[in-house]
């Protein structure tokens, strides 16, 4: 998707003319994710700003996670954060969730994704393997209305219970769109 | 940590001692068949530091359960962060953490950098350095000397709160602003330091260790402190790391995690530093790991003070830099690019990236998706308190009142990074 900045793109090609053999990198990490979960079970693989990028689906995700948080060489056993995102023009997949999870043994991250209809926002939950998941699980069911059968305690966490929305997707505007008085034409609105 | 080495025998017979006392006098539910009680501890406590809620329910003094509650200043930054320019983002980001904003800036700014494939120069990357360790320093002293306040040591807050004055006062040379800081900008720094600035800055540097080893003196072996703080609130390596605790609470439990050296932004692999680890992650060890990364953090100041790179304290990238505000009154280019830059009119390249900085408390990381509009199509915040948060209640289980407090006031909660 995005084109890597002259300097990253330099410490990359750095990084494939000396490869140390005891080093993890992105190339190692997806050869072994091929290797693991078959070469179908990743599209969209990308490289933006160095770090490993991969869509897989929500039916294998947790299995993925599960599998990568166990294996010996690799050992993802930190996920960094979780968050939910919305793309309304995406038929089939306006939601998704995306994962950077992060080796801390070999200090590499890894950053997964998964896209889901709308009308059908189910996602398996974490929360039985990264204690972590629990609240930014919560935080994704409260903004985008993502739904994780297996949590423990699916409630809102930053806005009041009684809200009948999810807040963070495109369908609410933050300003009012009634309000003629301001044009979309001027002043980045 | 050395102090614990030499006391770890005595840490033993304290934590049996506790335990024994703990049987003997604190009947259980089973005992008595009595009921529990339900405590409200917050949203609006003064040892809850902010407004969060935790529902205890208590048998006698110990608690048994713990439910979290947060959201209560909830003010949907990252919903309120998909209609702002990339500039403009930067006033948000100072309002998470609000006892280190430098560090929020410039992470965001660094974020952006990222994405924009801009290359600061090397005295901007200094001058960001010392910034960010200064606000590191202020925002450690802060959660120590206010673990000193739970447990009814006012005097080192106050020693201390003077520190965080002076601190202020560079602040205000350098930017202006004390709490909100505006010194950073997309592209380096705001302005130069001034001569005064650097001047208070090196007097700050040569003035405040005797102030910190007076601090320490007050608490480090102050038997009160100590019985109130070790084997409190402590949760091993392998649980922090799965509730994904970040920073001192992490390296606390014997974790070296540190963003600074693991993935170095900003110059930090020309600086020499250590990172302090802990053995138990209680209280106290999270108390000694502060103490130590505020030394560690006035060595980097130092380093980045004496070897400050000469040269322009911004990068060239009119469309992104803020131009000075001189130059727009007499600047046909300076005011188009200042316009259009305070507008948001400068469209952000198609991209994602990910960037985390060593916050006050953790890993403070920006996630930015950018469809190539003005405003970021989705910007999440990885808030280090809002993680760690959720693993309170499991780490107070089974202690008394009093160590919840203290526990709390360790793990330096911040409300606004919390619920952002």
């Amino acid at each position: 998707m995005a084109e890597p900045n002259e300097e990253s793109a330099a410490a990359q090609a750095a990084a494939v003319a000396e490869e140390d053999p005891a080093k993890l990198s992105n190339n190692r990490v997806l050869t072994n994710l091929h290797q693991m979960f078959g070469e179908d079970a990743f599209t969209d693989v990308e490289e933006p700003y160095g770090l490993l990028t991969a869509t897989t689906t929500r039916e294998r995700i947790h299995e993925i996670i599960e599998a990568l948080q166990a294996e010996q060489e690799m050992q993802f056993h930190f996920l960094t954060t979780m968050c939910g995102i919305h793309y309304p023009d995406h038929e089939g997949k306006e939601l998704g969730m995306i994962y950077h999870l992060h080796s801390l043994v070999n200090n590499v991250r890894l950053r997964l994704k998964i896209f889901f209809p709308i009308s059908d926002p189910v996602v398996p939950t974490l929360t039985d393997l990264y204690a972590t998941a629990n609240w930014m699980e919560r935080e994704a069911y409260d903004f985008f209305g993502i739904i994780f059968p297996g949590h423990p305690n699916l409630i809102r966490i930053l806005n009041v219970e009684d809200m009948d929305y999810h807040p963070m997707r495109k369908e609410y505007p933050l300003e009012d769109g009634t309000r003629e008085d301001k044009t979309d034409l001027f002043f980045g609105r | 940590m050395a102090v614990n080495d030499t006391l770890a025998g005595t840490h033993k017979i304290i934590q049996e001692a506790r335990e024994q006392q703990h049987n003997q006098l604190v009947p259980t539910v089973n005992d008595f068949n009595q009921e529990l009680t339900t405590l409200n501890l917050g949203p609006t406590h003064p040892a809850t530091h902010g407004i969060f809620q935790n529902i205890l329910q208590m048998d006698g003094e110990r608690i048994v359960s713990g439910v979290p509650t947060i959201g209560y200043i909830h003010r949907a930054f990252e919903k309120i962060a998909e209609r702002r320019p990339l500039y403009q983002i930067t006033p948000l980001t100072d309002r998470m953490n609000y006892c280190s904003s430098p560090i929020n800036n410039m992470g965001w700014h660094m974020t952006v950098e990222k994405l924009l494939g801009i290359t600061v120069p090397k005295r901007a990357q200094y001058m960001r350095v010392i910034m960010m360790e200064l606000a590191r320093i202020v925002d450690h002293l802060i959660c120590n000397s206010i673990l000193g306040v739970d447990t009814g040591a006012f005097t080192g807050f106050l020693y201390v709160f003077q520190e965080r004055e002076k601190v202020y006062e560079i602040y205000e040379e350098v930017c202006g602003a004390r709490l909100t800081t505006n010194m950073g900008r997309i592209g380096g720094m705001e302005r130069d330091f001034s001569p005064v600035a650097l001047e208070k800055l090196r007097k700050w540097v040569k003035e405040f260790p005797a102030v910190m080893r007076e601090f320490q003196s007050m608490f480090d072996r102050n038997r009160i402190f100590m019985d109130r703080t070790q084997y409190v609130g402590g949760i091993t390596a392998e649980k922090a790391l799965n509730y994904g605790f970040t920073g001192p609470n992490l390296r606390a439990a014997g974790v070296d995690y540190d963003v600074r050296a693991m993935n170095p932004y900003s110059s930090y692999e020309d600086f020499d530093f250590e990172i302090p680890v802990g053995t138990n992650g209680d209280t106290y060890d999270r108390y000694l790991v502060r103490n130590e990364e505020i030394w560690q953090s006035l060595r980097i100041i130092e380093q980045a003070l004496e070897n400050l790179p000469e040269g322009p304290y911004h990068a060239d990238a009119p469309h992104y830099y803020l131009p000075p505000k001189q130059a727009v009154y007499k600047n046909m280019e300076a005011l188009i690019y200042h316009f259009k830059i305070i507008m948001g009119e400068i469209e952000a390249p198609v991209g994602e990236v990910y960037h985390s900085v060593e916050g006050g408390n953790g890993e403070l990381g920006f996630y930015l998706i950018s469809d190539g509009g003005r405003t970021p199509y989705r910007l999440h915040f990885r808030r280090p308190c809002f993680i760690y948060y959720q693993a309170y209640s499991e780490m107070v289980v089974g202690q008394s009142l009093s160590d919840a407090i203290v526990t709390l006031s360790s793990m330096n909660v911040i409300a606004g990074e919390l619920d952002a």
